[in-house]
């Protein structure tokens, strides 16, 4: 072997190996740094802003925390230093934006803590950042700019008035957050003092929680919309379904009402829809596939993680196959244990709005330096298509008609033209109060469309008190 | 004023750094003769001063401790003896591989000093000893006819020092690996890693045959079987790949190196349905921020620090790595990355692919079979490691808790890296001695294959350089 080896022939075929060895080897490693320029690149963000790095507030030392803005540049958070240094967090809006904004002492929430890298972080000229460092100043940090919309924002928070509940609008074809209110609510102004209050123990109304994104309600009506698609999907000749509706509908002993009572008469699917009739619903229901019937709730994001950056909790749908004729029919129409979050809800109905296609919901549109010049511009990006376009056109005809028609006709005969779902969630077996939903969109061909969900908590029904809510943050919309 | 300095320094150490870096494959370069090549070394080390001088200026600026300057201009001493001791005694040796040492050392010298001044002292103690210690093993390498006998020795040796540990040792960090004897802790993997090679390339030089494969498989298994027992995963992992690769090389036989991956892969998913440890580094490794508070706070930390520092990093005590455990043994890399920024530990990477590459250089070269092996398992003793420990660190795969050569804290560590260097350094001597003797019966032949070869390795471009 030895002095085979001395020989050019032997010496080569061993190189062989060495070169499939060596090559291994410098596939690993640039494998390795082709990962660790992406991690510094795109995926170290997703550390930096997590909560837990605590480097993040070294950063405070040496630079003024930047200003949050609205996408006009009003201002929705800002850094005010007085005469002796002292920095004071200063929200000019108060409790408007408290949620989506949050605030920055006694920990972070909201865009102050998943912002927060950015805030701190200064890209002002560098000669000027050297000449800071150089007399021990510190440096401007640099302007986050939301997607926020101040007018609708505050719509959205006067439309809901003393009641608790949410609301959250966004743009379908971009996934932008125009508005995202939430009640009860707090002044991030004076949170530091009133932290104690808010966090005791005793203390049930958790005005800290983002009811828009966090919030779990049972979806009522609204989700006859998913009821309908998979009826739609199991039969195609949905368009010959007829049913006789006499106010309420039994089957095995449970009694499903219509709303007030209402008798319908004879119904196809579409004025079952309008009228969102209960009884047709609990008819329906009970012809589906539970397994099929689940699998289209999980494709429209039920029991899923949401493509949303922030804190949200999962919506959850129960039903299984083998599922008593009782469950069918209560999950048929809204009821039983299916729970939604707004969020949840608006992204179903931005995608039916955008033919299918669901857009990732987003806030931040870029960041800046405190002159404006751009530093990270945030771009829409799609999460993929929830349901085909022929289906979405289908619902979108039958969500105008329920405005054209049915349970939201108050927003008929506008300069838009609105589409959605009214509902109204029982919470309570002791008596029957509801939340009040609306879930929508609205079209004008000269600015883009706008999907809303809107809850307000124990209000009744969603065409008396949500659909109004609705109209205002409609109205201001398409007024400006 | 401090943050000027820092600032200023943080860039030009990165400049430095790069520059280094660039001339570390510069060098592989083919037109270049030996002046270009020694003005390179020389280049090289005077970042390895400069580098060293700028970042003991910032500690002190950053600590005003006077000890700083003490220690600075004994590592400087330190230095200055290392490099000049090796290009005197040791007229032939490889320049690249002593200077790649050097700036690794004092990569590990400023991190250290900057994390734990304390043990900044006790590694400067080990490493003069260790430098001391292995200044001869060139010498013997080159003159040792007897190595080549021992076989059975080394794996004997190996073994029950790993038995032993493996019975009796301390639990760190989940694993048995260490003893401590007289105040002393050793982790004797470290150097019995070493040995392993020795075994199976004396294995390998005696025959191929079926057999000697087989007799060679079942020691090397047992040594792997040890460390998994001791639940030393990453030492484990070494022990295996280097077998495989060694196995292959000796045998050409692709089936071998297949077989061995597939195997290695079933145990792997084995290990992980039955120890816990395992399925704890796997969760941490794929969702580490949902297990923060628990299994995922380690890497949670190092990605933190990384992530943070961004490209061109915090500057030396700007940064807070010592919020990430073990961070001046299997985590430095981190620190370097958030303090010196990512640019700089790329570069880090790419120095040690150079030591990785010129390791491999060298055994392709070796006529001598026996020490070709030799220099093919260290090589990948060392390049498997450092991709292990980087790899960990930036959650590009599992950690399995190494340490990074010649940078992280850790005796064991940088005596063994010491000798392996040493080795390396004795058997590129050989391989000049061979090239000397050898010189006018290879030119002709080499020079007809050479054409013919370049093709289809690219490597065999650069053999003739060195």
């Amino acid at each position: 072997m030895p002095k085979q080896s001395l020989t050019g022939k032997s010496k080569n075929s061993k190189n062989r190996e060495f070169a499939v060895v060596t090559y291994l080897f410098v596939f690993l490693f640039v494998a390795l740094i082709g990962y660790f320029v992406y991690f510094e690149a795109v995926k170290s963000e997703e550390f930096i802003n997590s909560s837990y790095n605590k480097r993040q507030d070294l950063f405070a030392k040496t630079v003024v925390r930047g200003e949050i803005q609205d996408r006009n540049g009003n201002v929705l958070a800002e850094t005010v230093t007085d005469s002796t240094g002292k920095e004071t967090r200063n929200y000019p809006y108060g409790k408007t934006f408290a949620h989506v904004v949050g605030y920055a002492t006694n920990g972070k929430s909201g865009i102050e803590s998943s912002m927060n890298f950015r805030l701190l972080s200064s890209h002002a000229f560098f000669l000027e950042r050297l000449g800071n460092e150089f007399q021990g100043e510190k440096n401007i940090g640099d302007n986050v700019v939301t997607t926020l919309d101040l007018t609708l924002q505050q719509t959205a928070y006067d439309a809901l008035g003393s009641h608790d509940g949410a609301v959250i609008v966004l743009e379908p074809s971009t996934g932008k957050i125009l508005a995202m209110v939430s009640k009860p609510d707090f002044d991030p102004n004076t949170i530091a003092e009133n932290w104690d209050k808010i966090t005791a123990d005793d203390n049930k109304e958790s005005v800290l929680l983002n009811r828009a994104t966090q919030g779990l309600y049972p979806p009522g009506s609204t989700f006859k919309i998913f009821t309908t698609l998979e009826y739609i999907r199991e039969n195609p000749d949905y368009s010959g379904y007829q049913f006789t509706c006499d106010g309420e509908f039994e089957r095995e002993g449970t009694v499903i009402h219509c709303y007030n009572n209402d008798v319908h008469g004879g119904e196809n699917l579409l004025d079952s829809f309008t009228n969102s009739c209960n009884s047709s619903y609990a008819n329906l229901g009970l012809s589906l596939d539970e397994t099929k019937f689940a699998d289209t709730c999980e494709d429209l994001l039920f029991n899923q993680k949401l493509p949303y950056a922030y804190g949200y909790k999962q919506s959850s749908f129960t039903l299984k196959k083998g599922a008593s004729v009782h469950d069918i029919m209560e999950t048929s129409i809204g009821q039983g244990e299916t729970l939604v979050t707004p969020l949840h809800m608006v992204m179903v109905t931005s995608a039916i709005a955008n033919d299918g296609v669901l857009m990732k919901p987003y806030l931040i549109d870029h960041t800046e330096n405190y002159e404006g010049n751009v530093v990270k511009e945030y771009s829409p990006s799609e999460y993929g298509t929830l349901l085909e376009k022929e289906e979405a056109e289908t619902m979108q005809d039958f969500m105008e008609a329920v405005v054209q028609e049915g349970t939201g006709r108050k927003l008929k005969g506008q300069s838009y033209i609105a589409a959605g779902k009214t509902g109204s969630a029982e919470y309570s077996d002791a008596d029957d109060s509801s939340h009040a939903w609306f879930v929508g969109y609205a079209h004008r061909d000269d600015k883009s469309d706008i999907a809303l969900a809107v809850v307000v908590e124990g209000a009744g029904a969603g065409s008396t008190y949500a659909v109004p809510a609705a109209k205002q943050i409609f109205d201001a919309y398409y007024s400006n | 004023m401090l943050n000027l300095i820092t600032e200023i320094s943080k860039y030009l150490l990165i400049f430095l750094f790069a520059f280094y870096t660039y001339e570390c494959f510069a060098v592989f370069r083919k037109k270049y003769g030996n002046y270009e090549r020694e003005k390179i070394y020389k280049r090289q080390m005077a970042c390895v001063y400069l580098i060293h001088l700028d970042a003991f200026l910032v500690i002190f600026a950053a600590t005003l401790d006077i000890q700083v300057i003490g220690m600075y201009l004994m590592q400087l001493i330190f230095l200055l003896s290392l490099h000049f001791g090796y290009t005197m005694v040791y007229k032939n040796s490889n320049e690249l591989v002593l200077n790649n040492m050097c700036m690794l050392l004092t990569v590990g010298f400023i991190i250290l000093t900057r994390l734990n001044f304390e043990r900044a002292t006790k590694q400067f103690v080990i490493a003069v000893i260790s430098a001391a210690a292995t200044f001869f093993i060139p010498f013997i390498i080159k003159r040792a006819k007897a190595l080549r006998k021992l076989t059975w020795l080394y794996a004997g040796v190996g073994i029950a020092l790993l038995g032993i540990v493996a019975v009796a040792g301390a639990v760190s960090y989940g694993a048995k690996i260490s003893f401590t004897f007289g105040g002393i802790t050793i982790q004797p993997s470290e150097f019995i890693k070493i040995l392993y090679v020795f075994f199976v390339a004396g294995m390998f030089y005696e025959s191929t045959e079926f057999t000697q494969v087989v007799k060679t498989t079942i020691m090397a298994a047992l040594h792997v079987l040890i460390l998994v027992v001791s639940k030393d995963l990453g030492g484990a992992l070494i022990f295996f790949v280097v077998y495989l690769v060694m196995l292959y090389v000796a045998t050409k036989k692709v089936l071998y190196f297949a077989g061995g991956f597939a195997a290695g892969g079933a145990a792997a998913f084995v290990a992980y349905k039955i120890f816990r440890h395992v399925r704890v580094r796997v969760v941490a490794w794929k969702n580490p921020l949902g297990v923060i508070d628990n299994e995922g706070y380690q890497i949670c930390q190092s990605l933190f620090a990384i992530g943070t520092g961004g490209w061109f990093g915090m500057g030396l005590y700007k940064g807070v790595p010592n919020t990430i455990p073990v961070v001046e043994q299997d985590f430095v890399f981190s620190a370097i990355a958030e303090e010196l920024g990512g640019i700089f530990a790329l570069c880090l990477i790419l120095i040690c692919v150079s030591c990785f590459l010129m390791f491999f250089n060298i055994a392709m070269q070796m006529k001598d079979v026996y020490y070709k092996y030799v220099a093919l398992g260290l090589g990948t003793v060392y390049g498997f490691q450092v991709f292990l420990t980087l790899g960990g660190v930036t959650k590009f795969i599992p950690s399995t808790g190494v340490t990074l050569p010649f940078v992280s804290y850790g005796g064991s560590s940088l005596l063994s890296t010491f000798i392996i260097f040493a080795i390396i350094q004795g058997l590129y001597l050989k391989k000049e001695d061979e090239g000397e003797i050898h010189e006018k019966r290879d030119k002709e032949s080499q020079k007809r294959s050479r054409k013919k070869k370049i093709a289809e390795t690219k490597f065999d471009g650069k053999i003739e350089e060195f």
